[in-house]
């Protein structure tokens, strides 16, 4: 297919490969994550006027999943700060790779120094190199999304948890383990990767061969080895890929670039599929459905539920939610996949298909999320303009803006919008869904497009039925 | 052998073109068809709704096109409001007292109120529905998605 190559252009490779503008982002965010916490923990506990809960859950969710992840993919990944403290830590460097002092700055697997004397840095356990942590930690902070979502304090203390944990997992294993193994947020930013319309790719698979230093991924002196701990020229998908520009500094060859390429690659690549990425795909598509009928839905005592965290309620609408997410909806579409299948297959067969079959639900689950989204935030986004000016409560007015009438945006558009998206969403979906029908022992997409129908027409319901 | 690489591509060509002029005209078709929105005569309603921490009671009300409506917003604990999407209308209510927002129902379709002052942890999900004649943008919306489907369904090649 098709693909047009970015960094041949020298300005983007230039902006790529220098450190300074992503470090500059980097810090930025940085900054930003560090005010977030303060003010959660210091400011006022009234969520709308609080920066924690207005920067994190409407701004920076906005960016994220309206804009970062359907465009650039992990492009999150490659300004986020939370590793970055963890990463200064191990590479013994705020701008670039270890310095030469301990004679050798190569991240070599298993020879590598922690940040505590002596200690050796470990590999990632193999039993967990797979997203499963990621998907048990995002369902379980879904569970308590009512709290996280409009507590400053508990926000603040989860974005604290996140970099305790990205720090601490540096201190202990290679590279940037927390990114790729624990980081709920990283684990469906990888999965709807695979849609965006840019990839990190080697140019030339043949001179990856003959280049047996592979310093993309043993690191030199011009950069790290992949802190995502890939191999460049085996890459297939976005998933793995931090978008990090670590090798596009390392590679002598001047052999990865940066591509645009049609949008929703990596869903029809057969190779490299798997039940814990399957799953991710139904616990988000799952979440959105949820959300919006908690969040949006007109039903007061199912936010209270949500709300009580602890309360007998609450535990049954926490179990509701998650055999909603791990036991019908993955269930159900088990048996549309057998269906779609015919007679005579074996199970181990339908449970491949089921898998493949899942990454059809990457574009109709990141439709969700866009529509539940395009509400959510752009009835509240006018909270910005008054914590912007008075970012911990405390009657302050930096920006002049302190007193910013609240008021929704484009309230007559956004029901089109939504429905636009989430019919687009099926579209991609049902096109999908066909394409890897087709591959060999595919069976019929009509169950699994039908199902995808049915979650449309749910999703319409619930956001502007 | 020639003739048929020569003549299929061509021939393929017509079909997935045909279809896709098939599928947009229908699309258009659904997008634009003018649907009755009602023919009920335009009455006057004075529909009463309570606001409590975090929920309108009744959380849904229904009015026809074209209807006068009174809206008579009472809340039972803090300062609640409600703002009407689509509308852009805004009332607010203190405790114990009853706040009024009369308007003409002159578009149609469903459009959702939320509470429009700071109540407490939940207020942004404070959100109630208010339906003025049949939901056209939701059928539509469904019509569009069994297009969509079909998208899927449609197979171009032969
Ligand atoms: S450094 Fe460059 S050439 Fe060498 S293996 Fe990595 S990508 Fe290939
Ligand atoms: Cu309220």
């Amino acid at each position: 297919m098709s693909r047009y190559d970015l960094t041949r252009i020298p300005a983007v490779k230039t902006l790529v490969v220098n450190r300074w503008p992503q470090f500059i982002l980097r810090a930025i965010a940085l900054a930003g994550f560090v005010v977030a916490i303060l003010a959660g923990l210091f400011g006022t506990p009234v969520g709308s006027r609080n920066l924690s809960i207005v920067f994190v859950w409407i701004a920076w969710w906005a960016l994220l999943i309206l804009a970062a992840v359907p465009l650039f993919g992990r492009g999150w990944c490659t300004v986020c700060p939370i590793p970055m403290a963890g990463e200064w830590l191990q590479n013994g460097a705020v701008l670039g790779p270890r310095k030469k002092e301990t004679g050798d700055w190569r991240l070599v697997t298993g020879n590598l120094q922690s940040p505590i004397p002596s200690l050796r840095l470990r590999q990632w356990p193999k039993r967990f190199r797979n997203i499963w942590l990621q998907n048990g930690g995002f369902a379980l902070l879904a569970l308590f999304s009512a709290v996280v979502l409009t507590q400053p304090k508990v926000t603040a203390v989860i974005l604290a948890i996140f970099l305790f944990l990205a720090v601490g997992t540096a201190l202990i294993y290679e590279r940037r383990a927390f990114c790729r193994y624990l980081c709920p947020v990283g684990g469906f930013i990888g999965l709807y990767s695979q849609v965006a319309p840019l990839e990190v790719r080697v140019r030339d698979m043949a001179i990856c061969a003959s280049h047996t230093e592979k310093t993309c991924y043993t690191g030199n002196a011009d950069g790290y080895g992949c802190p995502w701990g890939v191999f460049p020229g085996g890459l297939v998908k976005n998933t793995t890929c931090g978008a990090c520009m670590e090798c596009l500094r390392t590679c002598p060859h001047d052999n990865i670039a940066i591509q645009i390429r049609p949008v929703g690659a990596d869903l029809t690549v057969a190779r490299g599929r798997k039940l814990d990425e399957a799953f991710k795909a139904f616990i988000m598509l799952g979440s959105a459905v949820v959300y919006s009928a908690v969040m949006l839905g007109p039903w007061g005592w199912l936010k209270t539920t949500a709300y009580n965290v602890g309360s007998l309620a609450w535990l049954g609408y926490a179990l509701a939610f998650l055999l909603f997410i791990l036991g019908l909806l993955p269930g159900i579409f088990y048996l549309v996949t057998w269906a779609g299948m015919g007679q005579r297959v074996n199970l181990r067969v339908v449970r491949q298909r089921f898998t493949a079959n899942a990454y059809a639900l990457v574009p109709l689950g990141l439709a969700a999320w866009i529509a539940f989204s395009l509400s959510f935030v752009f009835a509240n986004i006018s909270y910005l303009w008054p914590v912007l000016s008075d970012p911990f409560g405390w009657g302050w007015d930096l920006l002049g803006t302190a007193v910013t009438p609240w008021t929704p945006y484009l309230s007559r558009i956004v029901p089109i919008l939504q429905t636009l998206v989430l019919v687009g969403g099926l579209a991609w979906a049902a096109v999908t869904a066909r394409k890897i029908a087709e591959e060999k022992r595919g069976g019929t997409a009509l169950p699994a497009i039908a199902y995808c129908f049915f979650i449309t027409v749910g999703m319409l319901w619930l956001l502007i039925g | 052998m020639n003739v048929e690489t020569a003549v299929l591509p061509q021939k393929r060509f017509t079909i997935k073109h045909g279809s896709w002029l098939v599928l947009s005209l229908l699309a258009l078709a659904v997008v634009f068809a003018p649907l009755p929105t009602g023919t009920a005569v335009p009455t006057t309603h004075t529909l009463h709704l309570e606001a409590s921490s975090f929920a309108f009671s009744p959380a849904i009300l229904e009015v026809n096109p074209g209807d006068l409506v009174t809206i008579e917003l009472t809340s039972t604990d803090v300062v609640h409001g409600l703002y009407l999407d689509g509308y852009d209308l805004v009332v607010t209510a203190d405790p114990g007292e009853t706040a009024i927002l009369t308007f003409t129902a002159d578009k149609s379709g469903t459009f959702r109120f939320r509470c429009s002052v700071t109540c407490g942890a939940l207020h942004p999900f404070m959100i109630g529905k208010l339906k003025v004649g049949p939901n056209l943008l939701l059928w539509r919306g469904i019509a569009l998605s069994v297009l969509a489907a079909l998208i899927g369904l449609w197979r171009f090649r032969q």
